[in-house]
């Protein structure tokens, strides 16, 4: 296995992008990564696309060739494939451009995610997007995304203790970092007191638990490190790639607060990087909801169970903090454009280690990611580093 | 969803008949042709389940996509059965009402009209025991 490292990063503002098509948002990140890289089309081996649902948001299948058409990739006629998990669509495109570098197999690969949601009405969004969990013994029976992820916030809120107040300020802090990135789709700060009025969702979830239907992309080039000077002064490595499976839908899970599949990811992340999570200076993970984030935080192994409400409470998941988490907006404020999230993800980590995150910039070695398929059916965590 | 889909799985639906796996004793529903516990060393049965069973969690549905719009707001949950598998539905009581350790039994009700001129769908619900 070769060492691979990030070189280019590129992203499209995140929010309703009704001027733009599907396909000319992945060709904007793309382009904006190559020219991050210094780099021409013509070097590049292959292409990876993240991509949930173009098929249900804008009734186009046939992906990848798309995207290389469109690229103007097809000259060279390398190979494009689109690889869909839900919202963890774009960290399977990812791990996908990391083990296709790694194992030799090509030198330079593009690992690009995007989603154009609005195209749809909001009852076609929730449906599509429905199709992440169990379509016929979940969807069908009634429940919603964000009915499932309230169903794990009941069961968390009466066994953990954790407040409503608490859940509240996931999103006050995820929108305070939000206001400072300039590509999010929401760069407005919130309180405790506009979430707790917002309007419920699925109890205890109200709409400012819920990340927002969002049109955008993102890409990233990853070549081997040995490589890497010749694209960039700053190049950023990746120290592991993991992703893990679990049962699709809630109900036969083994613990429903707990999302084993990220327990299980972000161990393999640990072990492949001989890390652990003391050593990550900061975290961007799946906050679709809430809820999910302090999941996350407690199942990567930043706190123990239980103890992710307080840790928020106090400040300890701000910038600043001790382990700031989510400094991009999070899926809440910087927007859920489901197949880009997961490399939107790691361009944050990428930005803040080059020490280029204006108004927002940790002071960190070591960054990971934390990408959310469904309702933690699939996993995918990634750890880089300068 | 096209009828054949709806034929194929109204076994299912519409008498909560699931499977069993009679080596480890694990029950499924829905059914499960293969126990992911013993694989092929388990020998999978269908099994009718009693209904009988408790909300473990539960949430109130009040944004749906349109086919549920006349239902809104709906108490929905996650019930372990009494043979101790779990399975999500929708929990005939007032939003209110639903809490966990509820202790419930299963219902044959309409689940959605696809439109004015579409499928009817049935299927489980439950209702307070």
């Amino acid at each position: 296995m070769r060492e691979v490292a990030v070189v280019g990063i590129g992203l499209t503002e995140f929010g309703e992008k009704w001027d733009t098509s599907f396909r000319n948002l992945f060709v904007e990140a793309g382009a904006n990564a190559l020219e991050d890289a210094g780099m021409s089309g013509d070097q590049i081996d292959e292409i990876f696309v993240g991509n949930m649902s173009g098929g249900r948001f804008v009734l186009q299948e046939h992906i990848g060739a798309l995207i290389a058409d469109f690229a103007g990739l097809t000259k060279n006629h390398i190979p494009s494939t689109r690889v869909e998990a839900a919202c963890a669509s774009g960290g399977l495109a990812f791990r996908q451009a990391y083990t296709t570098v790694a194992s030799g197999i090509q030198d330079i690969v593009i690992a690009g995610g995007v989603e154009k949601m609005t195209d749809v009405g909001g009852s076609e969004t929730t449906d599509a997007l429905a199709g992440a969990a169990d379509r016929e013994w979940e969807g069908l029976v009634g429940a919603t995304f964000p009915g499932l992820y309230a169903m794990i916030a009941t069961d968390y809120m009466n066994r953990y203790g954790l407040t409503r107040e608490q859940l509240a300020m996931v999103a006050v802090k995820n929108h305070y970092n939000g206001a400072r990135n300039p590509m999010a789709q929401y760069r407005k700060e919130i309180t405790v007191e506009d979430v707790l009025r917002s309007t419920l969702v699925a109890d205890p979830l109200r709409l400012l638990d819920c990340s927002p239907v969002t049109d955008g992309a993102a890409a990233v080039i990853l070549c081997p490190l040995e490589m890497a000077r010749e694209f960039t002064d700053t190049p950023i490595k990746v120290l592991a790639s993991s992703q893990a499976s679990d049962t699709i839908a809630l109900h036969d899970r083994r613990d429903f607060s707990t999302l084993d599949a990220t327990v299980a990811a972000g161990r393999r992340a640990f072990k492949q990087a001989s890390l652990t999570p003391k050593d990550i200076g900061m975290v961007e993970v799946h906050d679709c909801f809430t809820i999910v984030e302090l999941c996350a935080i407690e199942d990567l192994g930043f706190c123990a169970k239980g103890q992710a409400g307080k840790l928020t409470e106090d400040g300890q998941t701000a910038l600043g903090g001790s382990i700031p988490v989510n400094t991009s907006g999070g899926l809440k404020s910087c927007g859920h454009p489901v197949g880009a999230t997961g490399i939107k993800q790691v361009c944050e980590i990428v930005e803040q280690l080059r020490g280029e995150a204006v108004g927002r910039q940790v002071d960190a070695e070591i960054g990971m990611t934390h990408n959310v398929g469904g309702t933690g059916a699939t996993v995918v965590c990634n750890i880089l580093g300068v | 969803m096209s009828v054949p889909r709806y034929w194929r799985k109204q076994l299912n639906r519409y008498n909560l008949k699931g499977s069993k796996c009679e080596t480890c004793g694990r029950h499924f529903f829905p059914p499960r042709g293969l126990c992911p516990e013993c694989r092929r060393d388990g020998k999978i049965v269908d099994c009718e389940f009693s209904g009988n069973g408790t909300v473990r969690t539960f949430s109130i549905i009040r944004t749906a996509s349109s086919d549920y719009d006349i239902q809104t707001p709906y108490p929905l949950a996650i019930i372990e059965l009494d043979e101790g598998t779990c399975m999500t539905a929708q929990v005939i009581c007032e939003p209110e009402e639903i809490h966990i350790g509820m202790k419930v039994k299963r219902v044959f009700r309409r689940i959605i009209a696809e439109g004015n001129g579409g499928v009817i769908v049935y299927g489980t619900k439950f209702v307070p025991a």
